[in-house]
C-alpha cells in the first residue's frame, strides 16, 4: 500500500528570477477513490514564504498546523517573518526529532530571501535537506514530475514565464499518476507579493 | 528538587513586598568587582576590574570577559563560580538556535533566553537566585547594544552602564561623560577613565581586562599591552 502513496498528490517548486513558483494538484484520495478535487497542498507562512506538503494527509494537516505554531511564535518573540532558510532548517529539525517514527511528509519549501534571492529546498520524510537552483518536487509519482521539469526548466525565466512552464509540468506530470491530477494551483511569489492562479487539467 | 526540608521557595515575598533573596543577591553583586560597559555608534565596549586576592595568581588565568558567540560578548560583577554556569547555559542557549534556524541568534533573544534561566531559580523550590549581574555586549543586525541582567531576571539595554562595588560613582561619571555620537575608540578611552575615577591602587594592563567589538561584529578582548597603549593615550 504505502502510506507516502495512500492519499496521492503532487507539488513542484521552481526558481526563476527574482521569483519563486510553487504549485501542487487538487486531488485528495483514499487509494482508488477520489474524495475531494479542491485539495491544496500548499500552505503560506509568509508573504514570501509558501511550504508544499506531499504525502499522508492527516501529517501533513498537522505539519501545517506546526509550522504554523512555531512561525507565530517566533513572529512573537523576534517580531520579524522567519528567513526561508531558517525556515527549512526548522523543518528539518522537526521531522528529524520523529526520526524513529516519522511524520509520512516530503515537504517543499519555497520562498525569497530578505535580498529577493529565490530559495527553493526538498525534503524526505526524515529531514534530509536537498536545496536546489532550479527546482524540486514531490509526490506519488515524482519519477514524471523529475521528468517534464528537466526537460522544460530553462534559467531566469520572469514570473509570466515561470508559470506557463510550472503550469504546463505540473499538469503533464500528474497526467501519468492516478493518484494526482483533478487541477491544479500556482503560486508565483515577486517581492512585490504572490499570484495564486488555479488550473484546470484532466478531470480524472 | 531535593528533600522536603527544602522544598519550599526561599525566594518568598516579604510582607512589605519584597524578594529578600534577590535583594540579597543584589548585594552580593554590589561587593563584586566593578564592571561597565559603554554603547558607541560603531561598537560596544566593556570592561571590568580584575582583582586578584593575592600576587601569586597567575592573572592570565583570570577571565572576567567571556564570549558567547563570535559577535556577544559578556562581562559579569559578582559570583565568579555563579558567571560560569550562566556563560556555559548562554553558549548552549545560542548554540540550540543555531542548530534549529542555521541563524546566529539575535542579542536581544539570548539576553531574554538568560534572564529567563536567571528568573526560574527565582520561583523554584530549593535553589537561590543567582548572585551576579551581566552586561552583554554585541553587535547584530540591530547594531551594537548593551544589555545588563540582574539576578532577578530583569533586564535592560543601555547606552552606558556600571555594575558591582563603585557603580554609583561610574555611573554619575558614565552621565557627564557619555555623548550619543560617541565612537568605539573614544568609548574604550572614556571606559578606562571611568574605571580608574574608582580604582584602589595603580590601573594597569594586567589588573583590568577590556572586550571590544565593533562593525567586523567580532568580539575580542584586548591584550594587556593594548590596554596600556590606552591607559597611556588617556594619562
Amino acid at each position: 500500500m504505502g502510506l507516502m502513496s495512500y492519499n496521492g498528490g503532487g507539488i513542484i517548486a521552481m526558481t526563476g528570477k527574482n521569483c519563486v513558483a510553487i504549485a501542487s494538484d487538487l486531488r485528495l484520495g483514499s487509494q482508488s477513490t477520489t474524495l475531494a478535487v479542491d485539495f491544496q497542498k500548499t500552505f503560506k507562512i509568509h508573504d514570501t514564504l509558501i511550504v508544499g506538503l506531499a504525502g499522508l494527509v492527516t501529517d501533513m494537516q498537522t505539519l501545517s498546523q506546526r509550522f504554523k505554531f512555531r512561525h507565530n511564535l517566533y513572529r512573537l518573540r523576534e517580531d520579524r517573518d522567519m528567513r526561508v532558510s531558517a525556515f527549512a532548517n526548522m523543518v528539518s529539525s522537526m521531522l528529524y526529532e520523529k526520526r524513529f517514527g516519522p511524520y509520512y511528509c516530503e515537504p517543499i519549501i519555497a520562498g525569497l530571501e530578505p535580498d529577493g534571492t529565490p530559495f527553493v529546498m526538498g525534503m524526505d520524510l526524515i529531514g534530509a535537506q536537498g536545496q536546489s537552483e532550479d527546482f524540486v518536487v514531490a509526490g506519488s509519482n515524482t519519477e514524471s514530475l523529475f521528468g517534464v521539469c528537466e526537460s522544460f526548466y530553462r534559467n531566469d525565466m520572469s514570473p509570466e514565464e515561470l508559470f506557463e512552464t510550472v503550469a504546463q509540468c505540473l499538469l503533464s506530470g500528474v497526467d501519468r499518476d492516478c493518484l494526482a491530477g483533478w487541477g491544479g494551483i500556482v503560486h508565483i511569489i515577486t517581492p512585490e507579493g504572490t499570484v495564486s492562479r488555479t488550473l484546470k487539467g484532466r478531470m480524472d | 528538587m531535593g528533600d522536603s526540608a527544602y522544598s519550599f521557595s526561599l525566594t518568598t515575598f516579604s510582607p512589605s513586598g519584597k524578594l529578600l533573596q534577590i535583594e540579597y543577591a543584589l548585594t552580593a553583586v554590589a561587593a563584586g568587582a566593578t564592571s561597565l560597559g559603554i554603547k558607541a555608534t560603531n561598537g560596544v565596549v566593556v570592561a571590568t576590574e580584575k582583582k586578584l586576592p593575592s600576587i601569586l595568581i597567575d592573572e592570565d588565568s583570570v577571565r572576567k570577559t567571556s564570549l558567547l558567540t563570535p559577535n556577544i560578548g559578556v562581562a559579569y560583577s559578582g559570583m565568579g563560580p555563579d558567571s560560569r554556569v550562566l556563560v556555559k547555559k548562554a553558549r548552549k542557549i545560542a548554540q540550540s538556535y543555531y542548530r534549529l534556524y542555521k541563524e546566529t541568534i539575535p542579542l536581544s533573544q539570548l539576553v531574554r533566553e538568560t534572564a529567563t534561566v536567571m528568573q526560574e531559580s527565582t520561583q523554584q523550590g530549593g535553589v537561590r537566585p543567582f548572585g551576579v549581574s551581566l552586561l552583554v555586549a554585541g553587535y547584530d543586525d540591530q547594531g551594537p547594544q548593551l544589555y545588563q541582567v540582574d539576578p532577578s531576571g530583569s533586564y535592560f539595554a543601555w547606552k552606558a552602564s556600571a555594575i558591582g562595588k563603585n557603580m554609583v560613582n561610574a555611573k554619575t561619571f558614565l552621565e557627564k561623560r557619555y555623548s550619543e555620537d560617541m565612537e568605539l575608540e573614544d568609548a574604550i578611552h572614556t571606559a578606562l577613565l571611568t574605571l580608574k575615577e574608582g580604582f584602589e591602587g595603580q590601573i594597569s594592563g594586567t589588573n583590568i581586562e577590556v572586550g571590544i567589538i565593533g562593525a567586523d561584529r567580532v568580539f575580542r578582548v584586548l591584550t594587556p599591552a593594548e590596554i596600556q597603549d590606552y591607559l597611556e593615550e588617556v594619562e
